[in-house]
């Protein structure tokens, strides 16, 4: 946790943009208590804001990271020194415009970028968690960011935006807390993880657990971690993330370095270079059981589980305004999910628009600077803002 | 002499369509293009309204404008929608192109107490004219197309429609004949209606006893 400011966030100075990274620590008095009956505490929150809090505290976004991501939406990441994951999207006059909106983003409890996770010293036995970490799930992810949010003295949520694991918080965020969310943006997301999106994380993660600097999860002592397991469950996951067209477009079987094949087993072709590349940058950011229990909490995911299967039934009484977006080529999570939340919100009689983004670029779509998206979201922000009073 | 353009005809179509409707009623729009008809329906009878519009373009511009919409289909996504939920199911101009205008027109009838269709009549004596005097696949300023490139793939006269709303039980409560700037109003559509009709407006319901309709 570096570049840390505790937080005794006090109202007159809400507006700090200096986008240092900053955590608020919830001591025994404030305990999280999870999906599973495990009661969490202490627990951190590392978050980063963008914009200034007006003064009703109407004009919050809180932005949701996908499974790897982090708190660093939009201003560049301390340790990497890279851009935002959605400096695309957020800051002054861009879609999510931070001369209107004040925005949260929040590491998920279980993280490993300033939130509590299995890096951290368990205080029972002064040593990291590893896996006696408890399980956690998107409704913990969520009640944890309930207990900044209301450090905060936030009221409501002006929207909730997130894609992929980002949009299942957002969803969650207006099932759980209702009256908390005017509108919700989840973009290529859905209602609950597939059987084929749990198999994909399964082979992910007996990949980092077939590594014998896995340890069973106590490797931090060791200076060394499941590196190759991970690299291995990234580049397994990061297929899922790209369509077949964007592939062939991007790679087709051009080679590396030379005009011939190899006849051997280095990267001869550039989609593997790609790849090895996508898994051994991703181990420098993350840390392997972080991996297990994000994954873990998206496959727990399943909105409809305490409402009788019934998805319609969760959102029955939800007022929030939603903007439901899917991408033609994203295959880890199609269409037909998002139009399964639709579908129950229309039940439920929700108040929901919908796009579907033609675009070749797959799941990561949501990431980038796509035209009609941004169109899609620019012109839903506006309208909801205008709803709720927040023209300027 | 702008009543004569399709973009004229189409803002009538919609301002009697507008007329016919409750104020406060729940409304789903099917095909509501760029939200034209939903935005003066929530602003003129603040409705609450709801849309489905086949391109990417409609709805973006629907959601710029406030409107709750959703990408989809007529002959699809109907089928999603639970029974009952809204006061009025609106189809203006679009069951023409629909594949299965009968399957759209009964998922309306499940789906809403009232439907409201407006269409170009297919029976209209210029239509006749053109098809009986020169032979030719009628071309005119309501279906300005070519028989190759129309997407109007099942047109139907006044008469036609309202034998379709006998044979699924639809009670029809009131009709508007469009013509020009001619607007007027039948009890049960007959030869001379068909005949000199551009379009017409349907108000029907799946039960008679249901309030009647504003005049």
């Amino acid at each position: 946790m570096s570049d840390t400011q505790n937080t005794n966030v006090t109202n007159d100075a809400p507006a700090d943009i200096n986008h240092q990274a900053k955590s608020a620590t919830f001591g025994a008095e404030e305990p999280l208590t999870l999906d599973s009956g495990v009661v969490l505490s202490p627990f951190t929150i590392g978050y980063n804001t963008y914009g200034t809090l007006n003064a009703d505290k109407s004009n919050v976004i809180l932005v949701c990271h996908a499974l790897t991501g982090d708190q660093h939406a939009a201003s560049p990441n301390p340790a990497s020194k890279k851009a935002g994951w959605w400096a695309a999207l957020i800051g002054p006059g861009k879609t999510i415009d931070t001369n209107r909106f004040f925005v949260i983003c929040t590491n998920v409890i279980g993280g490993c970028h300033g939130s509590t996770g299995p890096q951290d010293e368990n205080p029972e036995t002064g040593k990291p968690y590893g896996m006696s970490f408890p399980v956690i799930t998107i409704a913990d992810m969520v009640r944890a960011q309930t207990k900044l949010i209301d450090r905060l003295g936030i009221e409501s949520l002006f929207c909730v935006i997130g894609g992929s694991m980002g949009g299942m918080q957002a969803l969650q965020w207006a099932v759980d807390y209702p009256e908390r969310v005017f509108s919700a943006i989840p973009l290529a997301t859905a209602p609950r993880h597939s059987a084929q999106n749990i198999a994909f994380h399964e082979v992910g993660r007996q990949a980092v657990m077939a590594d014998p600097e896995w340890r069973d999860g106590d490797y931090y002592a060791h200076g060394t971690g499941p590196d190759k397991g991970l690299a291995v469950a990234r580049m397994a996951a990061h297929i899922t993330y790209l369509s077949e067209a964007a592939l062939f477009r991007k790679f087709d079987r051009n080679l590396q370095d030379s005009e011939n094949l190899s006849y051997g087993f280095g990267a001869d072709f550039q989609i593997e270079s790609y790849l090895r590349y996508q898994g051994s940058s991703f181990v420098d950011r993350f840390d392997a059981n972080s991996y297990l229990y994000i994954t873990r909490a998206t496959d727990y995911f399943d909105l409809a589980r305490d409402h009788d299967d019934v998805l319609a039934k969760a959102f029955m009484n939800v007022k929030t305004r939603f903007c439901i977006v899917s991408f033609t080529s994203d295959w880890h999570y199609p269409t037909a999910y998002s139009k399964e939340i639709v579908k129950a919100l229309n039940a439920a009689a929700g108040n929901v628009s919908f796009v579907e983004v033609e675009t070749d670029k797959g799941h990561d779509a949501f990431f980038l600077d796509e035209p009609e998206m941004i169109a899609t979201l620019t012109g839903f922000l506006s309208s909801a803002a205008q709803q709720r009073g927040l023209m300027s | 002499m702008s009543q004569n353009t399709p973009e004229a005809q189409a803002r009538i179509d919609l301002l009697v369509i507008a007329d016919l409707v409750e104020p406060g009623s729940r409304v789903l729009d099917i095909g509501c293009g760029e939200g034209d008809l939903l935005h003066l329906l929530t602003t003129e009878k603040q409705v609450d309204g709801r849309g489905i519009e086949l391109s990417q373009r409609g709805v973006n511009a629907c959601v710029t404008r406030g409107l709750s919409v959703v990408q989809g289909d007529a002959d699809e996504d109907l089928e999603d929608y639970p029974d009952d939920a809204f006061d009025y199911v609106i189809l203006s101009q679009t069951i023409q192109a629909t594949h299965n205008p009968r399957e759209v027109l009964a998922q309306m009838q499940r789906i809403g107490r009232r439907i409201i269709i407006s269409f170009p009549n297919f029976g209209h004596w210029r239509i006749r004219w053109q098809l009986a005097i020169h032979g030719r696949m009628p071309v005119t300023h309501t279906l300005d197309y070519q028989w190759y490139n129309t997407p109007n793939i099942h047109l139907c006269t006044v008469l036609d429609f309202t034998a379709l709303c006998n044979e699924l039980d639809l009670y029809i409560e009131q009709t508007r004949m469009l013509s020009g700037d001619q607007d007027w109003r039948v009890e049960v559509p007959g030869r001379r209606a068909n005949l000199f009709a551009e379009q017409a407006v349907f108000l029907v319901s799946r039960d008679p006893v249901a309030s009647p309709a504003k005049s």
